[in-house]
């Protein structure tokens, strides 16, 4: 049966009458036009469609859509605060950290979750944080450094 | 006050369809905001099927390539496609370099059959060597038109004229100036490409081969780089298709009346099915749900990876050649003081592409429309206008990037598939495959078993070599789709025969032996198609397999010879660019010269590095792998990488070395970690589960890149793929060197490198 199901989207406030068990994924792609997050596997192993619930890094191709009831939920196009890019958009920018770019999305929502709650992190923590997700280009050399690079950044601006 | 956002989703039925009523709802409350991701693509924009295209755009024509808009910006067209190396950057800095604009007054069109010429697409990394030049020259021609038409403008001669950012100057008078805007604006050339316009000395050049950062990068980073999947056409359904749960399963019966949430049609054509349903998680749903019954034929594969090499080894050949032949070799060996004498195995791997593939497919109206990645549009169109019956000049097929594809992966069947669905409801039908139809079904690359020999005389020198290699062609689909036999489509269809090539699998290696051959025997393998075992190129087809096998023995040899394996090499080597690249890359990674593995302790690790070489296509490279053992479990990990590249003059040095880093890593994931696993009568690699592939806590702690050639002038090699040839033997000879024993089964998983170490 489908129910009215209310969240914040990107700071906007949303209504959407859905089955409550379609993933959130295909709501964001296909009903509030959000293509930043993609279908990777619709398993929840690559990490392509990547957004945040409350703050939280999640795979929104295994997340029901009521999950996200009355919380609130942002994507990539989200990501931006007052017009300027995320640190880890632009350090990725910096490092030219992407080949074809479909799992970008997947490092940089997990990245910018993972230093927004820590940007203290080591090589090695970083690795943690960014294990599992998939990108098939082999441009994992050019991630870890864009992470590290706005890691620096984030702990630098934080003692400022 | 009420929500920014309503969404009120109906799924249709089909009878609601076909009543014509029922209705997917989005209502805004944000008035003029389509979504918030902002205005969407008016429906406008969108062409229409119905219409014709032109057969051909005329690659004889300058305007085919070059436009000049009254604002003074550049549109450049080419047959190919971006494949997510950055090679439209390229393009536009050839094509800025040659007029004399900046940069970032250039854009790319890529990959339309409507408005670019046909240059089949990508493929082989030749998108600079090809595109480029053909670029170069549209380019350089275009110059000398504008120069011609100021001149004329202005009074002055044109060799009295200079160009700088898009405007002629008169050189002795500058306030005389008229900039292309004006010159040409909007309107045509109308002049024929000339065979050899006279381009700019590369030696002037103040764009091309300057590290520049790539147009697509913030895009991405953006979330406003549009892929194929991400388009949305009004009026637009959603498919999935139902493969076969067996290869050469026959459909015996679907239920095409089911009644299914959002369902518009079961399309059924032979032992294609598939749905189209009014949302995509309702079309992911209808897949799951349907009731297909099918036959169970017997089995078509192996019951494991030892009885299909030992097959491999075993079978009848169709088709044998061989090359690089001098002297006896048999008698050499016969001859020869002592022999070494081993067999290396590679396996089927998959594309595995980061999103299964996606193509939206619009057919009414006479016409068809196909937006899709891939690498080959050009191709694909006549592919198409088969499959359905139409003039190719109705048909038009629109690249859009698509995740990596590394060759021929799941895209073309994708395109082909979404037309069907479009065609069997009369409306636009967006197609996904889901991740089993992408891993699980998108064609191999090919297994192979290799057997080599060499003899050694009394001084350790190599008397004879022998180089046999055996497996499937990597073509059983070819690497473009020219006609519906290539794509699963037309083989489930049935009745479409398929254009398979036999091709050979010799190492491209260049060693001079006194006696030499190499040999490649290609097996039949024809009855894979139409299944999830057929075989088609995946990145540098063949290159890994048969230079594992090959660089992989050169160090079992030199260790036999008691000669140091870089050293061998340089001795065996004679063209001047190859060894450059094997001595740059051991001397920057430092080399340890030894005549037998060291097995190196450091701590509670065995330490190793290996080297190996590959050239491709006029492109030299060598790498050496450093790798660090745990000898109690054969777990290990490559901790640095160095490589030596030549490929001559490159455009865009910052994008190279993010390509060079990207093969590499995935080279890595092949070598350590890829097999497609498979039973008796079905492929078992469906997901990341059981396809695994490299994960960041594997990847090196670094990568170093040595530049070799890279003149202006210099003749311009493809540089996407030769990087990926040599990493399995850089790192099995390295785990040779950490463990004293050779691993020769690709991927060298840590059980085989724990079952090498106790021998």
């Amino acid at each position: 049966m489908e129910e009215t199901i209310e969240m914040t989207v990107n700071g906007r406030s949303a209504s959407l009458l859905a089955e409550p068990s379609t993933p959130l994924l295909y709501v964001l792609r296909n009903d509030l036009g959000l293509a930043g997050p993609k279908f990777g596997c619709g398993l929840g192993q690559c990490g392509a469609c990547t957004v945040h619930l409350g703050g939280a890094a999640v795979r929104s191709c295994i997340t029901p859509v009521a999950s996200a009831r009355n919380a609130t939920v942002t994507t990539i196009e989200g990501l931006a605060r007052a017009g300027a890019l995320h640190t880890v958009q632009q350090a990725f920018i910096d490092e030219q950290a992407a080949q074809c770019g479909y799992c970008i999305n997947g490092w940089i929502m997990t990245a910018a979750a993972l230093l927004d709650a820590d940007p203290n992190l080591g090589e090695d923590q970083i690795r943690r944080g960014l294990s599992g997700l998939k990108c098939r280009c082999g441009t994992h050399m050019s991630i870890l450094r864009a992470v590290k690079l706005a890691a620096s950044r984030m702990a630098a601006a934080r003692r400022t | 006050m009420g929500p920014d956002f309503v969404v009120t989703q109906r799924g249709f039925t089909r009878r609601d369809f076909l009543k014509g009523g029922g209705a997917l709802v989005v209502s805004f409350a944000v008035p003029g905001c389509a979504t918030l991701a902002g205005p969407d693509t008016a429906a406008a924009e969108f062409p229409r099927p119905g219409t014709a295209w032109p057969a051909k755009v005329d690659p004889a024509l300058l305007d085919s390539w070059l436009r000049i808009a009254s604002d003074g910006s550049v549109s450049a067209s080419v047959g190919k496609i971006e494949a997510g190396m950055g090679v439209g950057t390229s393009f536009a800095q050839i094509v800025a370099e040659e007029l004399d604009v900046p940069l970032e007054r250039v854009t790319i069109v890529m990959g339309d059959t409507a408005t670019t010429v046909n240059q089949r697409g990508t493929g082989s990394s030749n998108g600079v060597m090809k595109g480029g030049e053909a670029l170069r020259k549209a380019g350089a021609q275009a110059r000398s038109t504008l120069l011609a038409l100021a001149s004329s403008r202005l009074g002055v001669p044109a060799a009295d004229l200079r160009v700088d950012e898009g405007i002629v100057y008169a050189s002795a008078q500058p306030s005389k100036r008229v900039s292309y805007g004006e010159l040409l604006g909007d309107r045509q050339f109308h002049v024929k490409v000339e065979k050899d316009p006279r381009c700019k000395d590369p030696k002037e050049y103040r764009i091309v081969g300057r590290p520049v950062a790539r147009m697509d990068i913030a895009p991405k980073m953006r979330a406003e780089y549009r892929y194929a999947a991400d388009l949305r056409v009004p009026g637009m359904l959603h498919g999935r298709v139902i493969r076969p749960p067996e290869a050469h399963a026959r459909l015996l019966h679907v239920d095409e009346d089911a009644s299914l949430p959002g369902l518009v049609r079961v399309v059924r054509k032979g032992d294609f099915v598939g749905v189209v349903c009014e949302r995509e998680e309702q079309a992911i749903e209808a897949a799951r749900r349907l009731r297909v019954e099918w036959s169970r034929p017997g089995p078509l594969y192996w019951a494991s990876y030892d009885a299909l090499y030992e097959h491999l080894r075993t079978g009848r050949p169709k088709v044998s050649k061989s090359e690089d032949v001098h002297g006896d070799v048999e008698a050499a060996l016969a001859a020869a003081a002592s022999r070494v004498e081993a067999r290396y195995e590679y396996p089927f791997q998959s594309h595995a592409s980061m999103g299964p593939a996606c193509a939206v497919a619009d057919v009414r109206d006479g016409g068809a429309i196909v937006w899709a990645g891939g690498q080959k549009p050009y191709p694909l169109r006549g592919a198409v206008a088969q499959l359905l019956g139409l003039p190719a000049g109705k048909v038009r097929v629109i690249w859009m990037p698509g995740p990596g594809s590394y060759g021929m992966n799941d895209a073309d069947d994708c395109a082909m598939d979404a037309a069907l669905l479009s065609h069997a409801v009369g409306r636009p039908v967006r197609l996904q495959y889901m991740r089993a139809d992408g891993t699980g079904w998108d064609p191999k690359g090919p297994p192979a078993a290799f057997h080599l020999r060499a003899g050694l005389d009394g001084e350790g020198n190599v008397t004879a070599w022998d180089y046999d290699a055996r497996g499937f062609s990597g073509q059983l689909r070819r690497s473009g789709t020219d006609v519906p036999g290539q794509s699963l489509a037309g083989q489930l269809i049935g009745g479409y025969p398929a254009e398979s090539h036999d091709e050979h699998k010799f190492s491209d290696e260049s060693y001079a032996f006194p006696a030499k051959r190499k040999a490649s025997h290609i097996l039949p393998w024809d009855q894979s198609l139409g299944t999830a075992l057929r075989t088609a190129h995946l990145r540098d087809p063949d290159g890994p397999s048969t230079c594992f096998a090959s660089e992989s023995f050169v160090d079992e040899v030199a260790y036999a010879a008691q000669v140091d394996p870089v050293e061998f090499r340089l001795r065996y080597l004679k063209q001047a660019r190859e060894k450059a690249v094997v001595r740059a890359a051991a001397q920057k990674a430092q080399w340890r010269p030894r005549t037998k593995p060291r097995r190196a302790k450091e701590g509670g690790l065995l330490v190793g590095q290996g080297l190996s070489y590959a050239p491709r296509h006029g492109t030299v490279v060598a790498i050496v792998a450093e790798v660090a053992v745990d000898p109690s479990s054969g777990r290990y990990r490559v901790r640095r990488f160095t490589v030596a590249h030549d490929c001559g003059f490159v455009v865009n040095p910052r994008s190279l070395a993010g390509t060079i880093e990207a093969n590499l890593m995935q080279a890595m994931s092949r070598a350590m970690h890829e097999a497609v696993r498979f039973d008796p009568t079905r492929v078992l690699s469906v997901d990341w589960i059981t396809y695994p592939v490299v994960d960041m806590m594997e990847v090196p702690d670094a990568v170093d890149i040595v530049m070799l050639g890279n003149e202006p002038g210099a003749k311009i090699y493809g540089a996407g793929e030769p990087s990926t040839r040599p990493v399995a033997a850089a790192i099995a000879n390295a785990l040779h060197d950490a463990i004293g024993a050779p691993v020769r089964r690709v991927p060298l998983t840590h059980e085989s490198v724990l079952a090498a170490m106790r021998g």
